[in-house]
């Protein structure tokens, strides 16, 4: 039981950490929630969709449908962000929205508002048994994609020329001008890691719906926002300590409240956000000492 | 009166004359889906006016409105709804509220002092909160609102269809109150309790070192905004007479404060532009939206093309306009200098 219940927690929270660690990324360079972020993964599952009828083997067609995230992604920025951002904040609110409602009314205009459904190899819902405890392939699966990725991400980050400029860029965004880092490169970066993180994330959360429709961008969205706040908006370690708690806090609710307590769920998970925020604002893993918003 | 001053006078007498020519349109054209369009329109004025005394004037966004007009809309239906209805629509409701059935009008006043009341209490302790914090607890507010409407069946019917609500509101109602709700908001934004919020939004820490109650103040305006919110909340609720928790939710929300923002959200000239433009542009999409629809020569059916033309715009707009239509003049204050050149 205890330990069904860690795995539950494990698989659950390494989808979630995906899910925040993109959005992180983009708030901490520009201090921006990006209301479009949950269409990359509406992104993602269109166009598995719409590649199910040719003849490409299943990986090729999940790869192309995460470059298809990681190009709207940079849309996002391009179309959303860049013209607006220094002139007004809730301009840049909106404008990601309106590109969120593009996305989403062009898939409803385009394609339809019937759920489609999505391929997945069969193996994913294969069912494993160890120790006591059964669960299907993909949250396996999704753990470890989950710790590659992060791994990969935390190498990228220390290692490399562009992600030392990214980290500079989250601490002091001005200073990191100044010192001759390329805004624009940086903020672009940003967003192809957060489309690519949004694209990893979609493959794992269709495998577990198997369908695509017009709204599905609102709950990884969602989730992305809450973990962040959770965990600490400028840290991105903050962000996966964040989609873990709160996979923790959706699953203890899940096995313990009764069934007619459990439709406010999301009351609960709200008010937990609202009192983290006037508890300990900085969430729960302080990043670098600055708000300043550019 | 001390608290009109110069502008607010031809600013209020403006707007005065404007909602008169609407009615007098109205009554010339004559039609019932004309007068349908031009009550909404008026409720969205509420609505977003209603925003602006507390978005305008402190300069924090709140997602949270929408949820004040689901309050409101909810709570004056509750008690509006005729007797032999209540057992129809909510099977599980207290009996206290069981025989209430007040007059449509006195519940919407109610709803509305209600949904402030509401507010009071939930807002308090965010007040102190700025910048990205104070933007996602409102944010929060809003899902923590919707969620406790869906679930609490009993008062709500839960997520399915709230019905039953008599239809009193009419264009007069409609005009009264906005006319209300816009007086208000402009003499608010000239008192004290104005100059000084709009004193901690553009430095708070200037504003508070010459003693404003940051948080006060604040509060106050958001009680304001809250109840003018429930108020259109009722007033929509008793013009519709059905709805479901959706029609209080992300869609709605994004909708009025893009009314805001395009308008301008420091004026409330902005406030009422951005109404009259959004809305009236979502209407004649939706009308060419049906026009494709019903006629012959095209037979697909284009559902979503008016979200998307209308995301399109108000991206382009927001690019070349980020400050909105009226960023700092209200429409009084050019009126005046045209009338004091002319004595000139």
């Amino acid at each position: 039981m205890l330990l069904q219940f860690i795995v539950d927690v494990l698989s659950l929270g390494s989808l979630y950490a995906l899910f925040a660690l993109g959005l992180v990324l983009v708030y901490g360079i520009l201090k921006l929630v990006n209301f479009a972020y949950g269409e990359l993964v509406l992104v993602f599952g269109y166009s598995m969709f719409l590649l199910n009828a040719s003849p490409f083997p299943w990986f090729f067609m999940a790869l192309v449908a995460i470059l298809m995230s990681i190009f709207f992604s940079i849309a996002t920025d391009y179309i959303a962000f860049r013209p607006v951002r220094e002139k007004s904040v809730t301009a840049v609110l909106i404008t990601s929205f309106a590109f969120a409602t593009l996305l989403q009314n062009a898939a409803l205009l385009l394609i339809s508002a019937r759920p489609k459904n999505v391929p997945m190899p069969s193996f994913l819902s294969d069912s494993v048994q160890f120790l006591s405890v059964i669960t299907p392939v993909r949250n396996l699966i999704s753990i470890a994609v989950t710790f590659i990725c992060l791994i990969i991400f935390y190498q990228f980050m220390k290692r490399t020329h562009i992600g030392l400029a990214m980290r500079a860029a989250a601490t002091n965004f001005n200073m990191a001008r100044m010192l001759g880092i390329p805004a624009n490169l940086v903020i672009t970066t940003a967003f192809a890691i957060s489309g690519l993180l949004a694209g990893i994330g979609g493959t794992l959360w269709m495998s577990k719906l198997g369908m695509v429709f017009p709204g599905i961008g609102l709950e990884p969205l969602l989730i992305a926002f809450i973990a962040t706040v959770i965990g600490g908006m400028r840290s991105v370690q903050g962000a996966v300590l964040g989609g873990f708690i709160l996979a923790f806090v959706d699953m203890s609710f899940n096995y313990l409240l009764p069934q007619d307590i459990l439709k406010f769920r999301d009351a609960f998970t709200f008010t937990f956000v609202i009192l983290i925020l006037l508890i300990r604002p900085e969430g729960l893993i302080k990043g670098p000492a600055t708000g300043i918003r550019t | 009166m001390k608290f009109i001053n110069n502008n607010n006078f031809y600013n209020i007498l403006f707007f005065l004359g404007l909602f008169v020519a609407i009615y007098i349109i109205n009554y010339f054209v004559g039609t019932v889906v004309f007068e349908r369009i031009v009550t909404m329109l008026f409720i969205y004025i509420i609505l977003t006016v209603g925003l602006q005394i507390f978005m305008g004037n402190s300069g924090i966004l709140s997602f949270a409105h929408i949820g004040f007009m689901c309050i409101g809309a909810y709570s004056s239906g509750l008690l509006s709804i005729p007797v032999k209805m209540k057992g129809f629509v909510l099977r599980d409701l207290y009996p206290v509220l069981q025989n209430v059935s007040l007059d449509p009008i006195i519940s919407i006043l109610i709803g509305g002092i209600f949904t402030a009341f509401v507010a009071a209490i939930l807002t308090l302790p965010l007040m102190r909160l700025k910048d990205a914090a104070a933007v996602i607890t409102s944010f929060a507010l809003l899902m923590v609102i919707h969620s406790i409407v869906v679930g609490w069946s009993a008062v709500t019917n839960g997520p399915r269809t709230f019905f039953g609500i008599p239809k009193a509101t009419t264009l007069e109602i409609a005009i009264i109150f906005a006319f209300f709700a816009v007086t208000f908001a402009f003499i608010y934004k000239d008192s004290r309790f104005g100059l000084l919020l709009r004193a901690t939004r553009d430095n708070d820490i200037a504003a508070e070192s010459i003693g404003a109650n940051i948080i006060y103040l604040r509060w106050f305006a958001i009680i304001a905004s809250a109840f003018l919110a429930g108020i259109a909340g009722g007033l929509w609720g008793h013009f519709i007479t059905s709805f479901s928790p959706k029609s209080f939710y992300l869609k709605e929300t994004f909708l009025v404060i893009s009314m805001l923002v395009i308008g301008g959200s420091f004026t409330v000239t902005g406030a009422i532009a951005g109404a009259l433009l959004v809305y009236i542009s979502f209407e004649i999409l939706r009308w060419i939206e049906k026009v494709i629809k019903f006629s012959d020569y095209i037979t697909i059916e284009f559902i979503g093309l008016t979200e998307v033309i209308l995301a399109i715009t108000m991206i382009i707009f927001l690019i070349t306009k980020p400050k909105g239509l009226f960023a700092f003049h209200e429409i009084g204050d050019t009126i005046r200098k045209i009338l004091v050149k002319k004595k000139d």
